[in-house]
């Protein structure tokens, strides 16, 4: 038996849209074990992202809770979440976020700002996120002078930095091209096999999603739990 | 022809879409509005200042006072001296009466209204003469004092600008009492700063005996001037400085319109670089906004030259929106202004009016102008050579 | 501290438009520095104030002289302990423009009022003894370029001799400085007894009194006695401090303060607006940056922080500079205008308050865009990018 490390019961999450109510996510209940790698998919507006952003708690359920870990998150508060957040979770966006104004290696510290450790302990922790993506020697360069998949790895880096447990990745792999792509999920897979991390993907690519352990199909507000192909 | 119809046109267009850029917009005209507001202003302090003392100045009055004298304070002259000079050739006479003021000028201490401060306000001991040397001069208010008595007449700048001055009050210098008995308006020249009084009355009061500091005398012609000039020169019981009424007020304004000049025209310099900056960086982000557009213009057919100066068009007009409307606060909250400042050459108050005269507007005016083409014509350049292709794919 | 690059980096997200902005924040603060000189020359008067000394002058006007025998009266006064004289001869040196203060006085018991104008003994006692002689300030001899031994020829523009001469001629004994960086020794002291016995009317008055109170004495109450000796007689006196003295000459000159003040009010007002525009710009451009910071958990206050410390930085980086160039050009201004503009000094209290405006201004012109990402709603902002 592998111990729960994110549980949702009863979520539901209503959208305000001018005058009309959109229930977006409806009694939702998911459990996510430790060690998991899952792909959500599901079409556009299903609710996928706002389940992601919960689970990282960046938005808050109208009603049910959401627990990862020991904590409840649906339950705390705006700053409480952003501490929570530089621990516990590494995000991972589609169109990788960096900030353009700082090199590889500052990207990947930026987490680390949030933390004690002193200028050169950041670094150090940099350089190994670095490495474990395979761009130690990229570490200078700024993301304009990074391909797609690059960056992604940077951004990758970055989520696994401040060693969060959970990695939330909202369609990782949709603006590369299938090759990249690829590499980029091997890394996800190895991350999860050999560093234990737990993951959790939104994708509307199922070749993506065939990289995950299991893989949940969302639809007007609810799951649907398939078996990996 | 056709390159002035691509420049209207996209000037047309740029100036359509300045709504989505009010921001940047409104700061530049915000900049070049207070550059021009702070130049008008300290400027027209100095143009209302000059303005005030050469009114008081006419061409065809001559002062004389004490050789090596700088101003009428300095100056002294004996009782003699004065009818030397009175029968001098030159001096207008009515009938067999020269045209002639002799007077002696002191200043006496009298709080300002606007600060409560001690003033040093020129106390001038003045002949019936007075009158005909001096242009302009009437009794506005009350009546004229009586000879030999301890009444003053005041102008009407000083009686708006120190306290106790009032017609019908009683106001001491020393140990003397005098009464205001009425108040002359002098056209707003640098007399009406003044208190006058009888000079006879003056002389005791202030233990002068029998002596002057200055003649106004008034003269045949302006010509006459060297006439008399040469005839005082040559005498050897007096040693005189003569000059025309004029000249004398514009030495004396001289020093502090010179020093308002020196301080105005740099801060008005640097404040302008400084609106340069806002202007640039308003147009900077005008064209960036704009890239795609530019792009797209150019792409169909029109010339680098058209969006070059469509854009310092704009920032021209951007600015002498500015222009406007710093000149006409300026205008509005300083034109008539009253202050009175220490005028170091004659170390008593001068009462003047801030004057933001047509010809300062027009050199604000220019200010801004010359803001807005410089502003402009950086970024103007940058969107003339905007490299299509990679502008259009770019959004 | 370790956010300092972030900052620093973001701030120059934009070279041109943050270099432009700080080039204007840059000329508010070198017009700061300039017109708080200026300020300070015309107000510095009080500041050098010896709380001290008194000074008594004829109660209807300055230009009117006090008798010599006042002297020795003012000095019996009870809380009096020293007094001198001076007055004014308002002459010139070659040209009419070449003006400057001239005061006949006594040496020793003058410079012993005065101890802050620094002369070497020697010099002061060969002037003590020599009564055509002269002593300058630093200012002047540097300007005219005077040494000690020169004759200087000064026109009178009052004071002719009693020979009927305008020129007083004079030998230059020594040349002293005052060690008061506020203060201006841009003047001319000459021996009152050889001015006195020359002049041809005026003989036996001085144009004021300075007196020095015993430290255990009541200026105030000194100065009440001082006036009322002299009550109801021809020359009644007005005695005052010598701030007071100052101040009423400051305020002879009209509220330059004032003006001075509207001046930098416009230039500041602008500069906010520059700056507050640039700033929101930076940040509507950097909204989806600015979420990411937040998703990796930045919380709100220290994304308030970071915008805030790149406004402040802005303007501290122009401010200082400007503040900087603007002490050089004082230093610079004061030398050349020394006879025309004494007095020109940026106080350290004017540059702890251009500092205390660079903040300021960078939290105004920094605190709504500061306030709009801090109320950043992360999942808007990424959905939006």
């Amino acid at each position: 038996m592998t111990e729960i490390l994110a549980h949702l019961s009863g979520v539901n999450r209503t959208y305000q849209k001018g005058k009309e109510k959109v229930e977006v996510l409806h009694n939702l209940d998911l459990d996510i074990p430790q060690g998991d790698f899952v792909a959500i998919m599901g079409p556009s507006g299903s609710g996928k992202t706002t389940l992601l952003n919960l689970l990282g708690g960046l938005d808050k359920p109208s009603a049910g809770s959401v627990r990862v870990g020991d904590a409840e998150i649906s339950a705390m508060s705006n700053s409480q979440l952003s501490h929570w957040r530089s621990t516990n979770v590494g995000f991972i966006f589609q169109f990788y976020n960096l900030l353009p104004v700082l090199t590889a290696q500052r990207n990947v510290e930026l987490p680390l700002l949030l933390t004690k450790f002193n200028a050169k302990e950041r670094a150090r922790r940099a350089a190994i996120a670095l490495d474990i993506v395979g761009l130690s020697e990229r570490a200078k360069h700024y993301p304009r002078e990074l391909s797609g998949g690059q960056e992604q790895r940077v951004a990758i880096a970055r989520a696994i930095v401040s060693d969060p447990s959970l990695l939330l990745c909202d369609e990782p792999t949709g603006d590369l091209d299938r090759e990249t792509a690829d590499e980029i999920l091997k890394l996800l897979q190895l991350l999860n096999s050999e560093h234990g991390k737990t993951i959790v993907m939104v994708t509307h690519d199922a070749q993506a999603a065939s990289y995950a352990k299991r893989t949940l199909h969302c639809d007007k507000g609810t799951l649907e739990v398939r078996e990996a192909a | 022809m056709r390159a002035i119809r691509q420049i209207l046109a996209v000037t047309w267009l740029n100036l359509r879409n300045l709504p989505r850029r009010l921001g940047t917009s409104v700061v530049a005209v915000v900049g070049v509005a207070a550059v021009v507001l702070v130049f008008a202003a300290v400027l027209s302090m100095a143009k209302g200042f000059e303005k005030t003392m050469v009114a008081a100045g006419s061409d065809d009055t001559a002062i004389i006072m004490r050789k090596g004298s700088t101003s009428e304070l300095n100056s002294g002259l004996s009782n003699d001296q004065v009818l030397i000079i009175a029968n001098a050739p030159g001096v207008f006479k009515d009938g067999n009466v020269p045209v002639m003021s002799a007077e002696l000028y002191v200043v006496v201490d009298v709080k300002k209204k606007s600060n409560d401060g001690d003033a040093n306000v020129p106390f001038r001991g003045i002949q019936p003469g007075a009158f005909a040397v001096r242009k302009d001069v009437t009794i506005a208010d009350g009546r004229m004092f009586e000879e030999g008595k301890n009444e003053i007449i005041v102008g009407l700048a000083a009686q708006r600008e120190f306290a106790g001055l009032a017609t019908g009050s009683t106001i001491h210098f020393g140990q003397t009492e005098w009464s205001v008995v009425g108040s002359f308006d002098a056209g707003g020249s640098v007399s009406e700063s003044e208190l006058w009084t009888d000079v006879r009355v003056l002389q005791n009061s202030y233990r002068r005996g029998n002596s002057f500091q200055s003649v106004r005398v008034k003269l045949q012609s302006k010509e006459s001037i060297t006439e008399l000039e040469a005839a005082l020169e040559t005498d050897p019981r007096i040693d005189p400085d003569v000059m025309t009424e004029k000249e004398y007020y514009s030495s004396q304004a001289a020093p502090l319109s010179q020093f308002i000049k020196v301080i105005g025209y740099p801060l008005t310099v640097l404040m302008a670089i400084g609106a340069i900056f806002g202007a640039l960086n308003s147009m900077y982000s005008s064209v960036s906004v704009r890239g795609k557009e530019i792009a797209t213009l150019r792409a169909l057919g029109f010339g680098p030259i058209a969006i070059l100066f469509s854009t310092i068009i704009e920032s021209t007009l951007l600015a002498l929106t500015g222009g406007l409307i710093g000149g006409g606060l300026a205008f509005l909250v300083f034109n008539g202004f009253q202050v009175s400042t220490l005028n170091s050459a004659s170390f008593s108050q001068v009462v003047f009016d801030f004057a933001v005269t047509g010809d300062l507007l027009v050199d604000g005016l220019s200010v801004a102008l010359i803001i807005g083409v410089v502003g402009g014509l950086f970024p103007a350049v940058r969107a003339a050579r905007l490299p299509v292709a990679q502008a259009l794919r770019e959004l | 501290m370790k956010y300092f690059r972030l900052v620093w980096k973001n701030a120059w997200r934009k070279k041109i438009r943050t270099s432009l902005t700080v080039l204007s924040v840059f000329v508010a603060f070198l017009l700061f520095a300039l017109l708080s000189a200026i300020g300070q020359a015309f107000e510095g008067g009080a500041d050098v104030a010896d709380a001290d000394r008194l000074v008594v002058i004829d109660k209807v006007s300055l230009i009117n002289s006090l008798p010599m025998s006042y002297l020795d009266r003012i000095a019996a006064v009870d809380g009096v302990q020293s007094v001198t004289h001076s007055s004014w001869f308002g002459g010139y040196y070659q040209d009419p423009r070449n003006q400057f203060a001239q005061f006949p006085v006594d040496p020793s018991s003058f410079m012993a009022m005065y101890p802050e104008y620094k002369i070497p003994r020697e010099q002061l006692d060969a002037w003590a003894k020599d009564r055509t002689g002269a002593i300058v300030g630093q200012e002047l001899a540097t300007q005219y370029g005077w040494k000690i031994g020169d004759q200087i020829p000064m026109q009178a523009t009052i004071w002719t001799k009693a020979d009927g001469g305008r020129t007083w001629e004079f030998k230059l004994d020594g040349i002293f400085s005052t060690d008061d960086p506020r203060g201006s020794a841009a003047m001319m002291l000459f021996q009152y007894d050889y001015f006195d016995e020359a002049r041809a009317f005026g003989k036996g008055t001085a144009g004021w009194y300075i007196l020095r109170v015993k430290p255990d004495a009541d200026p105030i109450q000194v100065a009440r006695t001082i006036d009322a000796q002299f009550a109801n007689s021809p020359s009644e006196t007005k005695t005052s401090t010598e701030a007071a003295f100052a101040q009423s000459f400051t305020k002879q000159f009209g509220n330059i303060a004032l003006i001075v003040s509207l001046i930098l009010g416009a230039v500041f007002f602008t500069l906010l607006l520059v700056s507050g525009n640039t700033m929101s710009q930076s940040v509507r451009e950097r909204i989806s940056e600015l979420a990411v910071l937040k998703t990796l958990g930045f919380d709100d206050r220290t994304v308030l922080g970071i915008v805030l410390s790149e406004s402040i930085l802005i303007m501290m980086v122009g401010g200082m500079l400007g503040l900087g160039v603007g002490w050089i050009a004082v230093q610079g201004l004061a030398k050349e205008l020394a006879s025309f503009l004494p007095g020109l000094f940026l106080s350290p209290a004017a540059m702890m308050l251009a500092v205390a405006f660079m903040v300021g201004a960078g939290i105004l012109a920094g605190i709504f865009p500061a306030l709009k990402a801090m109320r950043l709603s992360i999942v808007d902002a990424l959905a939006r990018a």
